[in-house]
């Protein structure tokens, strides 16, 4: 049943009867597996091994859903966009992330995670950021548990996001420039990742994404799944239904539109519908739309689709969203991906800029350069008018203010 | 009989350098390994350049950007080492991270390997359970010994089931730590040698990671078979070139 043979990617018409979750070996499909050196064996082991067991712990689920109710203000709305669904002709519905503490959905993650960390023992935390926001939610869960927080960051992203680093610094995490490759996100993971090899026994590292060896793109996905659990109750309050007719998300690595699809993965009645940053245009070299130009290998521990040379060396992802400029993709959306269960949609820094701006002036809500990749595909990609739509709104756009002003000479 | 059996029969110990395939300068990679053999290393790991080596210190990390720099591929190196058994017969291995190996095809790389006359490969990120899953038979096939790391925090258990997989020697991590980040060895290194010695493995162990210099090689190898150089030698070629290496060699084995 292939119906395209792309970049070596061979994709198989959707087939309801398929697994979209990750299996007992790590794998999602064909992607997953914990692709490491002997030197972080034990530590990812020993996540392995614990993770299922500590996170179905009733303490500690008390624990993370108050931390998720009174710190981060969870749940979060789920807003019905009238003025957006008119221009557009549906039924669109936001999932109001942007109003997590710290301004995004990767709160969520990251309180798991230190929760996580303290069951296993874990007396220093590590974590890599690109634009800032996950570096951010880990240094407040740092300060919030008084736990030491080392945060890797590329030389490069340092100077481009001045005020999340200030941020951190005021939230008492040491920020490390990596001076390596090309000193952005990706660089920032490999610094992270040595230092963990470095710190093999008092150590977690606080991935961001759904990416990274197994068990983290399964953990942090179970994370986030706090995100499509409420949909579903807000949704039967409003709709008389739990499942909407589309989900929509941007996708970097991965973890907002993992949380937002997460109970939905096995519904057929819905569309997962994934939006990568086309950057410039997919063919113009900036770009970052992995899964239109990436190709099956192994990053960060994962095997995954990702953007590289034909003699399988990383190459440097552009987005004017700092925070979809990843050259990888999350195992679970690749497996999405090629077996046909999501639409991947790629939006240029133009469209999502503009969509940005029409969020703000209709509904009153400025959202993150990320989130505006998923609202301008309402301009190309059109919905009956009784669809229900619901976008995944994962950041706000306070962070992006100097972007938005050069863009536009606000 | 495979000739890292061959030189592993031998009643010595064994000293082994790592270089980065392409670095100084892109054509380097065979005048590196004639001098090598010349001045009596017993074998050697030419390292394939990878833009994301994550296990990697920042001396190993920067010869591999230049070495891409310079334009150096895996077809390339192959092209580089096509004459190599002319001139060179010690036992060469080829270590680098499995991406570039993915993208040549696993098969195609074995293949190539084997028609050239590598002896072995090491690829630190391709995990003993896929090895044994998918790309053994591969590995077999074309004669080709992978070699594994194991490190002071690998289980008992694991350092048994690595023995097992493992046809040649093992790759023995002498800390928790990657390239280049040691300065000598202390009480818990020695613990870890003692461990290791007394577990009675099938395959002889190789040190590598924190040897630098004639007392760091006699301590790794006072139980081991041999220790392997890497960012040190990467350091001195950096700042001597090819015509330093007598000098560094026989720094670390005197005449």
């Amino acid at each position: 049943m292939h119906d395209e043979i792309k970049n070596g990617i061979t994709r198989t018409e959707q087939n309801n009867s398929m697994n979209y979750n990750v299996n007992e070996q790590g794998y999602y499909g064909e992607f997953g597996g914990a692709y490491i050196p002997e030197m972080l064996y034990p530590n990812v082991e020993e996540l392995r091994q614990n993770y299922l067991k500590v996170m179905s712990d009733d303490a500690f689920q008390k624990e993370f859903k108050e931390l998720l109710k009174e710190y981060v203000g969870r749940p979060t709305p789920l807003y019905y966009a009238k003025r957006f669904s008119e221009k557009y002709n549906t039924k669109v519905y936001l999932k109001r992330e942007d109003l997590c503490h710290t301004g995004a959905h990767k709160v969520n993650n990251t309180i798991g995670q230190i929760l996580m960390a303290k069951r296993l023992k874990k007396t220093r935390i590590i974590a890599e950021t690109g634009a800032g926001q996950h570096g951010v939610a880990t240094a407040t869960v740092c300060a919030l548990m008084g736990l030491e927080c080392i945060v890797y960051m590329g030389a490069i992203d340092i100077e481009r996001q001045a005020p999340n680093v200030a941020r951190m610094k005021m939230l008492g995490a040491t920020v490390v420039p990596a001076t390596s490759g090309s000193k952005t996100l990706k660089d920032a993971t490999n610094e992270a990742i040595r230092d963990w090899i470095n710190h093999p026994e008092d150590t977690h590292y606080i991935i961001g994404s759904v990416v990274g060896p197994h068990p983290y793109p399964d953990m942090v996905a179970r994370f986030q799944s706090v995100i499509s659990e409420e949909i579903k109750t807000q949704l039967l309050e409003k709709e008389g239904r739990e499942h909407p007719d589309y989900v929509v998300a941007c996708v970097g690595g991965g973890s907002n539109a993992a949380g937002a699809y997460y109970h939905y993965l096995d519904n057929p009645d819905v569309g997962i519908i994934a939006v990568e940053a086309a950057g410039k245009g997919i063919d113009t070299g900036q770009s970052a739309a992995t899964s239109a130009l990436g190709k099956v290998g192994i990053i960060h521990g994962s095997k995954t689709l990702l953007m590289q040379t034909n003699d399988g060396q990383i190459t440097e992802p552009y987005s004017i969203s700092a925070g979809l400029d990843y050259p990888g993709v999350g195992p679970m959306h690749a497996h999405l991906f090629q077996s046909g269960r999501g639409e991947f949609i790629s939006i240029t820094d133009k469209a999502s800029m503009e969509a940005g701006i029409a969020l703000s002036k209709l509904e009153g809500i400025i959202p993150a350069i990320e989130t505006s990749h998923a609202l301008a595909i309402f301009e190309t990609r059109k919905f009956k008018p009784d669809d229900i739509v619901v976008v995944n709104l994962s950041g706000r756009g306070d962070k992006d203010l100097t972007t938005y002003i050069d863009y536009f000479n606000l | 009989m495979n000739r890292i059996h061959k030189k592993l029969s031998e009643d010595k110990k064994l000293l082994s350098i790592y270089f980065t395939a392409g670095y100084p300068e892109v054509n380097d990679t065979v005048p590196i390994l004639e001098s090598l053999e010349k001045n009596g290393v017993d074998l050697v790991e030419i390292g394939l350049p990878f833009s994301d080596p994550l296990a990697d210190g920042p001396t190993i990390q920067a010869s591999s950007t230049q070495a891409l720099l310079n334009g150096m591929t895996t077809q390339k190196l192959f092209e580089q080492l096509k004459d190599i058994r002319k001139t060179v017969s010690i036992p060469l291995i080829l270590m680098g991270y499995f991406n570039p190996v993915l993208q040549y095809g696993v098969e195609a790389f074995c293949k190539e390997c084997n028609e050239i006359g590598i002896d072995g490969c090491i690829l630190p990120d391709l995990p003993l359970a896929e090895y044994n899953a998918h790309y053994r038979a591969i590995f077999e096939k074309y004669n080709l010994i992978n070699i594994f790391l194991i490190t002071p925090q690998t289980s008992q258990e694991r350092i048994h089931a690595i023995d097992e997989a493992s046809n040649g020697f093992i790759y023995m991590v002498s800390s928790a730590s990657t390239t280049g980040a040691q300065e000598g060895f202390g009480n818990e290194q020695t613990t870890y040698f003692n461990r290791i010695a007394t577990m009675d493995l099938k395959n002889p162990q190789v040190v590598g990671f924190g040897i630098s210099n004639e007392a760091t090689f006699n301590a790794a190898t006072k139980q081991a078979k041999g220790a392997i150089i890497g960012s040190a030698f990467i350091k001195m070629i950096t700042e001597n070139g090819i015509s330093g290496i007598p000098k560094f060699i026989r720094s670390i084995r005197p005449l």
